[in-house]
């Protein structure tokens, strides 16, 4: 086992991670605080989900320093999540327009 | 090829390592078994909360009422002000601050210092504790004030099967997680892995960063969009 005896990373690492983590989620609440709408709320919204995803990803589960097997382990079967969620999204929209032609709302 | 070989070599780095570590005869992960189960754990959970946020998005797109707005919904009156998702925010930097602490955690124990891990251990339970117990606050907030899974005063009926079926499926990680690190804790503390390494630190870890990963997708689907 070469590296998993170690995954040793100096500690300042996490501090400026946990750091950024909070930043990110302070501004991610500002988003709604100031009522930002419409597509900057979504595009910042997402923006900060994602960085704060990646972080805690790569740094605090040591994702980073992991070989390629794990990696393509873990990401691979993801995108069979974004098929799933493109197709949900055109069902919903499908039953949205059907409910608002035969409910009349 | 048992996994106690050591002779086996993962330095090959990129594809061609990959290639080698699925090919040679060796084990492929570069790990304990107990951290690759973990993950394989994490990646069939990762597919379960999947599934709800997209059958939320589902709903919320095919709704026909209007979608209640998280803002108001979760506000909070303090001292006579009106702050939008104030328990939620903190509810989120409590997770992030247990995630920090774990993470040192994590870190003390690969240095060997074994004090110092159990009471980051103990201390990220006590914050996981600590937001279980704000979500059970909301819960019954959100309850006093009509929201049942088959309908609510505001809007779209949807709203309120999504979210007791989100939350409360994470809310039931976090109490398990707790669970789990208590009796990492003290196993760790009674010496229970003395001279056999601490990786379970880093496997129990991996399961709280996780709950706290969850938590960034809900803060922002649910509770932001």
């Amino acid at each position: 086992m070469s590296e998993t005896a170690g995954q040793q990373h100096p500690i300042g690492v996490y501090l400026k991670i946990w750091l950024l983590l909070f930043v990110f989620s302070a501004f991610s609440y500002a988003v709604d605080f100031y009522q930002l709408q419409g597509y900057l709320r979504w595009t910042l919204i997402l923006i900060f989900m994602f960085l704060k995803a990646g972080f805690i990803i790569a740094i605090f589960m040591h994702v980073q320093w992991e070989r390629l097997s794990l990696k393509y382990v873990l990401f691979l079967p993801l995108l069979a999540i974004g098929v799933l969620i493109a197709l949900m999204a055109i069902e919903g929209d499908y039953t949205h327009l059907t409910r608002l032609i035969y409910f009349g709302r | 090829m048992t996994t106690d070989d050591k002779s086996a070599t993962y330095t090959e780095p990129g594809v061609a390592g990959m290639v080698s570590d699925w090919a040679a005869d060796k084990q492929t992960f570069d790990m304990p078994w107990g951290k690759i189960m973990m993950w394989i754990f994490l990646l069939s959970d990762t597919f379960i909360f999947s599934v709800f946020l997209t059958s939320y998005m589902n709903v919320r797109m095919s709704a026909t009422e209007p979608w209640p707005n998280a803002s108001e919904v979760f506000a909070l009156t303090i001292f006579g002000q009106h702050v939008p998702l104030l328990l939620i925010a903190i509810m989120t930097f409590i997770l992030i601050t247990s995630s920090g602490t774990m993470a040192m955690a994590v870190n003390y124990a690969y240095r060997g210092d074994k004090k110092k891990t159990v009471w980051l251990i103990v201390i990220t339970a006590i914050f996981g504790a600590s937001f279980v117990g704000m979500q059970a606050f909301e819960w019954g907030k959100l309850i006093s004030d009509g929201v049942r899974p088959w309908g609510n005063p505001w809007g779209a009926a949807q709203f309120g099967s999504a979210f007791f079926m989100i939350t409360g499926f994470h809310g039931l990680h976090v109490t398990a997680g707790v669970i789990y690190l208590l009796w990492t804790a003290r196993r760790v503390g009674a010496g229970y892995y003395d001279g056999k390494g601490l990786e379970i630190v880093e496997i129990a870890g991996l399961y709280w960063h996780f709950v706290d990963l969850v938590w960034v997708f809900i803060f922002a689907f649910f509770y932001l969009w």
